[in-house]
């Protein structure tokens, strides 16, 4: 039993003082104070700076500089001026979204419950195409739906679109394009919910008298809905903002509230009105979502 | 082992209390282990017994109190510095570590550089030669509940406490393990200071059972001492069942304490009552209540009450009876199927009786009725007579 | 036959949708083989390897690809460190202002980036601040803590507190302990981390949009080329980015699996006595 025959080192030696608590106290402001600060000066700040920038003096300019008037006529003014690219925005998104509903969930419950050995594959295959470029992704649906393109010949000859009919600079071009890019951020939360349902349930269900229809409904639906409201909100939101697929798939009849934005502020150089339309933009998407959440009555999804 | 034990050590806590806020875990607790012996700490979920053990390991700084490891007061030392080594529930053995590297440990912590041939004599200790390249995901239950033994012990400490450490195995590798674990702990002769809620576990293991209830020992001593003469209601039913009814202490008469109970006269001997005046429990154990076809077949010095069978189990070794009494109460009874006497049917006409030398009278609080309903999960202990 | 449809065709529509999903990847690959017709065309012509032999003929863009990873690198390596940092207080210290906390780093990700992107210039533009290489170093960092945070916690919340316990209790000191134990079992959860952080970084075009001055990183290369005719060699980048992040992978399951079939064949063979 020699293995067990070492007196411990610390046996017998006097106590040294008991720990001090003091130091440990600190420790977690420490720890949170670098990434705090920077995300207080470089994101906080700056919607402050942007709440205000969107009340200067729209008279002004980068040159001459700007006058805070506290000219809260911006917004309407920035409103009215873009109304349809405002409303378009969250059109096209929602009509995203539902598309994007119909094919996600099919596609996250296929993954969760149906895949068998083949889960990762498919998974690595929902996630693959954000190893590429957006922008470069984006372009690639300009050859897909180019006028001269198979997939427009194809339509052409069973006669959905007219001889003359095209996709791109369309706003189907522009929905499909915002379906595409935002997709896996609906499918990969709607996933996770789905792949802790347990099949029993489903049996169980079904064992008590259910339709496959009413077993989705009563089960799988309300089971899977913190990851369906994740996966809605990560996909409703950058899709509302985005502007790259209004530009390269669309024409500026199809142009997106983000168009309007980027251009004020990089074109126009007229501050006060995209400031204005920035937060417009943040304050309603701030707003639909807090509405949602409220419906969805849980706020413990992200 | 001549030679080289470490210093005479008891384990004593004192006054030891712990809080979490307005709750109080542990409260004002004093008890002594004497070095070398197997102590179990008995107790429902939430009676305060992992977090003493907590504190003994250091892993919780007590609210007050102190932790006596001979003369020395550990209670203010950081886990590292504490000669005490602890079998975690579900064992958390590192997953990252091999299990040559998960025993090893503790030694290599301390600086010491050459530990092969003592994690290997004490993988051969617990049975596991061989094993010491795999990684705990790779081993079964059991295995890796004897690396975490081998983990703890290879640092021979003063104190080695377990924490549930056979919860999570099945029942017949349970019961293997007890035996294993009281064979390493008679071989090696440290202190085990062994948590569980296992009534049976800790009767067949420790050489001192103290049975825990909210934050408080409710009674501490050899496990066949509480059994057979339990102090207090809580202990009577916590460790095994017993038949307990409201009854009223009348004084002593010569060796016997004079019992009122639903209107009968008992007696229980004086050696086995916890009180003489007063609100108290007549308590007889299942198994030590017997069952007869009417009052003339009662042997003589046995106390009886009269009742009716309402249900019958049969369990193998025994059958379980329940018998309602005049005023409504279902008292249990345990018949060995020692093949004499036929069963009893549903409904048959029954007196009950005990030997009063088997009876025993606890303290009962004022307006509390009977306590006789069978508890129903888990096998009885003593239903094996 | 009815049954055998309702039990398959969740299956069959999620095939349609993974093809929707990597339909533009294959055509990327198939253009980065294309010789176009003309600088503004779109459309397959003509076999090439030519893209492939010269990466780098348009120097512009190689100069964007190094600039993407620069940034990437600087930013990845920062927002690793501070989100970790922030994810250990989340998950294992109690402090004051939790919630608003919380608050700070859920925003971001709930922000859409074209008003982050907008908030830093009009923040950079007030402070004269001049905006280039460095800028977007601020604002990659900015938006990849809140997702570090987000990873490492997950992680670090999965971990069972009782292994350190267990260290603590085999003599490993508070430093020994995080050493030995701690930072070994949170270091998968960092490293995905970081390459989530290098892909938000290395992809972002918004928010580096607003604040690039004139500094030109891939993505905005790509932008600024979309409109000028877009060089065949944008689509060599894509399907080496795609081709590079699949092995990554595809190497890290690999690992995974071998050491899976290793640990099968060790149970398998009795080595000692149960």
């Amino acid at each position: 039993m020699s293995a067990l025959a070492h007196v411990p080192a610390s046996a017998g030696k006097p106590a040294p003082p008991p720990v001090r608590r003091g130091r440990s106290r600190l420790l977690p402001y420490l720890l949170l104070l670098p990434g705090a600060a920077w995300l207080l000066v470089f994101f906080a700040l700056p919607l402050v700076q942007l709440a205000s920038a969107s009340l200067y003096d729209p008279s002004g300019s980068l040159t001459t500089g700007y006058a805070m008037t506290w000219a809260f006529g911006n917004y309407p003014d920035a409103l009215q001026a873009y109304w349809p690219q405002f409303s378009r925005s969250f059109l096209y998104s929602a009509i995203a979204l539902v598309l994007a509903l119909l094919m996600g969930y099919p596609l996250a419950y296929a993954i969760a419950q149906k895949a068998g050995r083949w889960k990762n594959l498919l998974l690595v295959a929902v996630v693959a195409p954000m190893f590429t470029s957006f922008l470069v992704r984006t372009l690639a649906w300009k050859t897909i739906l180019s006028d001269n393109g198979a997939l427009v010949g194809l339509l052409r000859d069973v006669h959905l679109l007219g001889p003359d009919g095209r996709l791109l600079a369309t706003p189907i071009a522009v929905v499909l394009g915002l379906t595409y890019n935002f997709l896996p951020f609906l499918v990969l939360p709607l996933y996770a919910s789905l792949e802790r349902l347990d099949p029993r349930l489903l049996e169980a269900a079904s064992d008590l008298y259910a339709s496959p229809l009413r077993a989705f409904a009563k089960v799988t639906l309300p089971l899977s809905m913190p990851g369906l409201i994740a996966g809605t909100l990560l996909f409703f939101i950058p899709a509302t903002g985005d502007y790259i697929n209004a530009e390269l798939l669309g024409t500026p009849n199809e142009y997106m509230i983000g168009n309007v934005i980027d251009s004020a502020f990089l074109v126009r150089l007229d501050y006060p009105q995209g400031a204005a339309l920035s937060f417009l933009l943040m304050a309603a998407i701030l707003a639909i979502v807090f509405v949602y959440l409220r419906k969805a009555g849980t706020e413990e999804v992200l | 082992m001549k030679g080289q034990q470490p210093p005479a050590g008891d384990l004593r806590l004192v006054d030891l209390t712990k809080r979490f806020g307005v709750f109080t875990a542990v409260d004002d607790l004093t008890l002594a282990v004497p070095q070398g012996s197997f102590f179990a700490l008995l107790g429902a979920s939430g009676c305060g017994k992992t977090t003493t053990l907590r504190m003994i390991a250091g892993l919780e700084q007590p609210t007050s109190g102190k932790v006596l490891l001979g003369e020395q007061d550990i209670a203010g030392l950081r886990p590292y510095r504490r000669p005490v080594n602890t079998v975690f529930q579900s064992y958390a053995l590192f997953p990252h570590l091999d299990i040559h590297e998960n025993v090893a440990f503790g030694l290599r912590r301390r600086g010491i550089r050459k530990v092969g041939d003592q994690v290997e004599r004490m993988l051969a200790l617990v049975q596991l030669e061989g094993y010491g390249r795999r990684r705990p995901a790779q081993l079964s239950g059991g295995q890796q509940q004897r690396v975490a033994l081998a983990r703890a012990l290879i640092n021979h400490p003063q104190v080695l406490l377990l924490d549930e450490p056979l919860g999570a195995l099945d029942l017949k590798l349970r019961r293997q393990m007890q035996i294993e674990l009281k064979r390493i702990q008679t071989e090696v002769g440290i202190t085990f200071v062994h948590v569980t809620h296992d009534q049976e576990e800790a009767m067949t293991m420790a050489d001192t059972v103290a049975v825990m209830n909210a934050g408080r020992i409710e009674q501490l001593g050899a496990p066949a001492d509480i059994y057979e003469y339990p102090a207090t209601a809580f202990v009577a039913n916590f460790l095994g069942q017993s038949n307990l009814l409201a009854a009223d202490a009348g004084g002593r008469a010569a060796d016997d304490v004079l019992v009122t109970a639903h209107g009968a006269r008992y007696s229980v001997p004086a050696g086995r009552a916890r009180l003489t005046d007063g609100p108290a429990f007549l308590g007889v154990r299942p198994e030590k209540l017997h069952l007869a076809d009417g009052p003339d077949r009662v042997p003589a010095g046995h106390q009886h009450v009269g009742g009716v069978v309402t249900d019958t189990s049969y369990v193998g070794v025994s059958t379980q009876y329940l018998v309602r009494t005049a005023w409504g109460s279902e008292l249990s009874a345990f018949a060995a199927n020692s093949g004499l006497g036929g069963r009893l049917a549903v409904g048959t006409a029954v007196t009950a009786h005990w030997d009063p030398r088997h009876a025993f009278l606890l303290p009962r609080a004022a307006g509390a009725d009977d306590q006789t309903a069978p508890l129903l999960d888990g096998p009885p202990v003593g239903a094996l007579p | 036959m009815r049954r055998w449809l309702a039990d398959r065709w969740v299956m069959g529509v999620a095939l349609l949708v993974l093809g929707y999903l990597t339909l533009p990847i294959m055509v990327v690959a198939g253009l980065s083989l294309n010789r176009p017709s003309s600088r503004l065309s779109y459309d397959f012509n003509e076999f090439t390897l030519d893209n492939w032999k010269q990466p780098c003929a348009t120097a512009d863009m190689c100069d964007a690809v190094v600039r993407s990873m620069q940034i990437g690198l600087i930013a990845t390596a920062a927002s690793t460190v501070l989100g970790t940092l922030m994810a250990f207080a989340l998950v294992r210290h109690s402090f004051r202002g939790r919630s608003g906390l919380n608050g700070l780093i859920f925003l971001p990700m709930a922000t859409p980036e074209l008003v982050m992107g907008t908030s830093l210039l009009a923040l950079f533009v007030a402070a004269g601040v001049p905006q280039g290489f460095w800028t977007i170093v601020i604002a990659h960092v900015m938006f990849c803590v809140s997702f570090v945070v987000v990873t490492v916690k997950a992680r670090l919340a999965g971990m069972d507190r009782r292994l350190e316990e267990a260290a603590m209790d085999l003599y490993a000191s508070e430093w020994q302990t995080f050493r030995r134990i701690t930072l070994p079992l949170v270091l998968p959860g960092i490293v995905a981390a970081a390459l989530l952080a290098f892909s938000l970084s290395f992809d972002d075009f918004i928010i580096t949009n607003f604040n690039a001055g004139t500094t030109v990183t891939f993505p905005m290369y790509v932008w600024g080329a979309s409109q000028r005719g877009i060089p065949p060699q944008v689509n060599v980048i894509g399907t080496a980015m795609f081709v590079i992040a699949l092995l990554l992978v595809g190497a890290s399951s690999l690992r995974g699996r071998r050491a899976r079939r290793a640990a099968l064949a060790m149970i398998a063979t009795p080595a000692g006595k149960p």
